[in-house]
């Protein structure tokens, strides 16, 4: 049957055709999709989990394939570099069961830190990679790579980019199997001592060999001929911007199987044309590996290293033509992402970005938003867990150096399970004053509401014991640990200041409050109850100082001819933070029952 | 050179154009097109200008909807329409909803929100004005703008064989059936 599947709906398909047995993922977009599907099915069917971050995943997924099943492990790219660690090793053991790690690459950062390109782990790894062009190739390539995994004993590495995982294309679906678990069998190659390693170092590239003969037979790797003026080597969403742009006035070399590259393939193609143009997202991936078997070939000198590209963009850098475009004299205002009305951040944030002498180390996650007007409450963010870690750096340099600085860290709930609990223990060990805030919103928030080690619940819906974060943060050494609701202000006030008169060992806040947008669960409910009233402004008593719009909500409207401000009712819930920093006591609670 | 046409449905998270879109694109494929949708999603969802892409035709190739090459731009909301401009190709249609959502630095009065806009558009571009938030209030809940804009999309669009209304039956929820066909039709005939 026909269906319009986005990139990711139609990798969770193929992994249910092809029989996966085990999959799991930490969310990250653009991936989060992939096993939020997978989830969905029963147990019965498949074993879908959340792993506290992509290293624990892709090794969950390791021992998956190591015990006979066929395996998934799906991330961001910036994931990979989480789970980097095992993928490299584990690239010397070689799978058992099919194993398929998916890399969903971010090109353009529409969601992300930076544009790496992770085409390079199949290089460094020495996995053979496929690279699907739209939702039909990555629900083949699946089973395709779960297939080439346990004929080659190799990982494969399914990449995709932005536009593949969160595009429709129309999908065909296919048989479900099941294939028989293989036997799992004590093998050395498991093992990884230096005495065995240094065998399977040259298996490996004895392996890369064969797959690399491979690449040139497979029908992933295929060749349209129309024009021969000019040629085109592309794969995934750069081949469709290609066959956008010359249509039949080229021929296409296209690429699905790219790593090892067809490289007699391409040789041949490219002594057929004229001209031949490498076409790739990011870095000059293909173009290095062509150019270096001798093959004469244009394509990073002419077309950008940098975001993503599109049909334009290519049809400018290697036709110069622009296209003809509806222009203006008016301009629009900017539209940045805010976090939401009645988020629980924003109480924290808006303390934050009062503190004189502070350096705000953060995180990823929605509090990345705490950076931007008019909160300003952020200095750093690099990765995944770094905010007590780096703070603990910066903070032991001012030290140093007799800097009157202090580091307060922030990162949320799922953050600090993935990697930032280490950071914390960091701070402990080696003894630094670093406030970390923990904002444990009850919930993986910007990924769109994902169960965690904190949340109670499995992705599957299974019930799971509660982590509790004070008690983790004593276990690991903290003696200062305060839990606040970061919605009331003069307790988070309070809390930031009791934290900073500690000079001489790390603390810990903890703001509890869960995520305006988040479905509350039983035991929320018990625990949040029913707090939020509505706000609405007394205008007689404004005095138009704007002290409530600072706070970012996007529920305040601050009318400049009047120089009053306005509660949306529409999208005020009742967090009440204006409420409390007006100076004037110009904002009341609309009491339930009220109007 | 292709006959594939491109419908963009820009507005801010929240608004409903995903499910505007997916009823469109599912519609395009039971009638037998080759169809691409594309979306972002992430941290543009918090409020920030969004985008629904919908290409259809014999054989589509690209995903995503460039500059210059919409035939159809369905705008949610004013502004967008203004940021989303240059993707029209020359004389492509607009649709814009006289619907203003300042974003942030309107909000806390750093920036106004500009003036003159629906004059600045009709002056460049075949424009349609739809008042949908007053039309999907008038019918009882203002929720319903983004089927009413659907409406006046599909009274641009010359796929008249297409059993629109079955589609909105197979993609919204039941109870919502009926107030959506009622805004399917408002935006039809408003357009």
């Amino acid at each position: 049957m026909k269906k319009l599947l986005t990139g990711n709906e139609a990798i969770a398909l193929g992994a249910i055709e092809a029989g996966v047995v085990y999959a799991g993922a930490y969310p990250g977009t653009p991936s989060t999709e992939i096993l939020e599907i997978l989830g969905s099915h029963p147990r019965s069917e498949i074993i879908a989990e959340w792993a506290p971050n992509e290293k624990v995943a892709l090794e969950s997924a390791i021992g998956a394939s190591v015990a006979g099943g066929r395996a998934l492990a799906a991330m961001k790219h910036v994931g990979v570099n989480a789970a980097a660690d095992p993928l490299l090793s584990f690239a010397y053991s070689g799978s058992n069961g099919g194993l398929v790690l998916v890399s969903a690459d971010d090109p353009g950062l529409h969601s992300s830190q930076n544009e790496q390109d992770n085409r390079h782990y199949a290089r460094l790894a020495k996995l053979p990679m496929m690279e699907p062009a739209d939702s039909q190739e990555a629900k083949d390539m699946v089973r395709a790579a779960l297939e080439l995994s346990e004929k080659y004993q190799r990982p494969v590495l399914l990449r995709t980019t932005t536009r593949i995982n969160h595009s429709k294309s129309v999908v065909d679906s296919g048989e479900k199997i099941r294939p028989p678990k293989r036997p799992y069998e004590r093998q050395p190659r498991f093992n990884l001592v230096p005495a065995v390693s240094k065998q399977l170092h040259v298996d490996l590239e004895a392996r890369m060999l064969e797959l690399a003969a491979h690449s040139e037979e497979s029908p992933l790797n295929f060749i349209e001929w129309h024009d021969r003026k000019i040629g085109v080597v592309a794969a995934g969403a750069a081949y469709q911007y290609a066959r956008e742009v010359f249509g039949e006035k080229a021929s296409y070399c296209k690429i699905g199987f790219s790593y090892p590259l067809p490289l007699k393939k391409i040789r041949g193609f490219a002594e057929q044309v004229e001209t031949l143009y490498v076409i790739e997202e990011l870095d000059p991936f293909m173009e290095e590996q062509i150019k270096a078997a001798g093959i004469k070939c244009l394509g990073k000198d002419l077309i950008p290293i940098c975001d993503e590209l599109a049909p334009s963009v290519v049809a400018k850098a290697l036709l110069g033509v622009e296209p003809e475009m509806v222009k203006l004299e008016v301009q629009a205002a900017p539209r940045p992402p805010t976090l939401c009305a009645g988020c629980p951040h924003r109480g924290f944030f808006y303390q934050a970005g009062k503190l004189k002498d502070v350096v705000l180390t953060s995180d990823i996650g929605c509090y990345g938003l705490g950076g931007s007007p008019p909160l300003n409450a952020k200095d750093t963010c690099i990765c995944m867990g770094a905010a007590s870690s780096l703070g603990h750096g910066a903070q032991k340099t001012f030290d140093f150096f007799g800097e009157k600085k202090r580091v307060v860290a922030n990162m949320g709930d799922s953050t600090f399970f993935h990697t930032g609990l280490l950071g914390l223990m960091q701070t402990v060990y080696n003894n630094s004053p670093v406030v970390t805030c923990i904002l444990d919103n009850r919930t993986t928030g910007m990924t769109g509401h994902q169960e965690n080690p904190g949340s109670g619940f499995t992705l599957q819906g299974d019930q799971a014991p509660v982590l509790e974060i004070e008690p983790l943060v004593r276990a690991l050494g903290v003696r200062h640990v305060k839990v606040v609701n970061p919605l009331d202000q003069k307790a988070m006030k309070e809390a930031l200041e009791w934290a900073l008169a500690i000079t001489d060992a790390p603390s810990v806040i903890i703001t509890r409050w869960p995520c305006v947008l988040k479905r509350l669960s039983r035991a929320d409910r018990e625990e949040f109850g029913d707090y939020f009233h509505r706000c609405e402004v007394d205008t007689p008593a404004c005095v138009g100082c704007r002290t409530c719009v600072r706070t970012g909500c996007p529920a305040l409207r601050f009318d400049k001819a009047a120089k009053k401000t306005r509660i949306e009712p529409s999208q005020c819930v009742g967090c009440e933070i204006c409420l409390q920093v007006c100076p004037k006591s110009a904002i009341r609670a609309v009491k339930k029952g009220g109007n | 050179m292709s006959d594939v046409k491109n419908i963009l449905l820009v507005g801010v998270g929240g608004q409903g154009t995903i499910l505007a879109g997916k009823i469109l694109s599912n519609g395009l494929l039971g009638a037998g097109y080759d169809v691409k949708m594309s979306e972002i999603h992430g941290m543009a969802q918090r409020g920030g200008s969004v985008s629904n892409q919908v290409r259809y035709g014999q054989k589509v190739y690209s995903p995503i909807i460039d500059k210059g090459q919409a035939d159809i731009l369905v705008a949610f909301e004013t502004m967008e329409a203004v940021r989303w401009a240059p993707f029209l190709k020359k004389g492509g249609l607009l649709v814009v909803n006289d619907y203003r959502i300042p974003p942030a630095p309107v909000l806390t009065g750093s920036l106004d929100y500009p003036e003159g806009l629906l004059e600045a558009l009709a002056a460049q571009t075949p424009t349609t004005v739809i008042k949908a938030a007053e039309i999907a209030e008038g019918l009882g809940n203002g929720k319903a703008m983004n089927i009413v804009l659907f409406g006046a999309l599909i009274k641009q669009m010359d796929l008249a064989d297409i059993d629109w209304e079955a589609q909105i039956r197979a993609n919204v929820k039941a109870s919502f059936v009926d107030l959506n066909l009622r805004a399917f039709k408002a935006g039809r005939d408003a357009a």
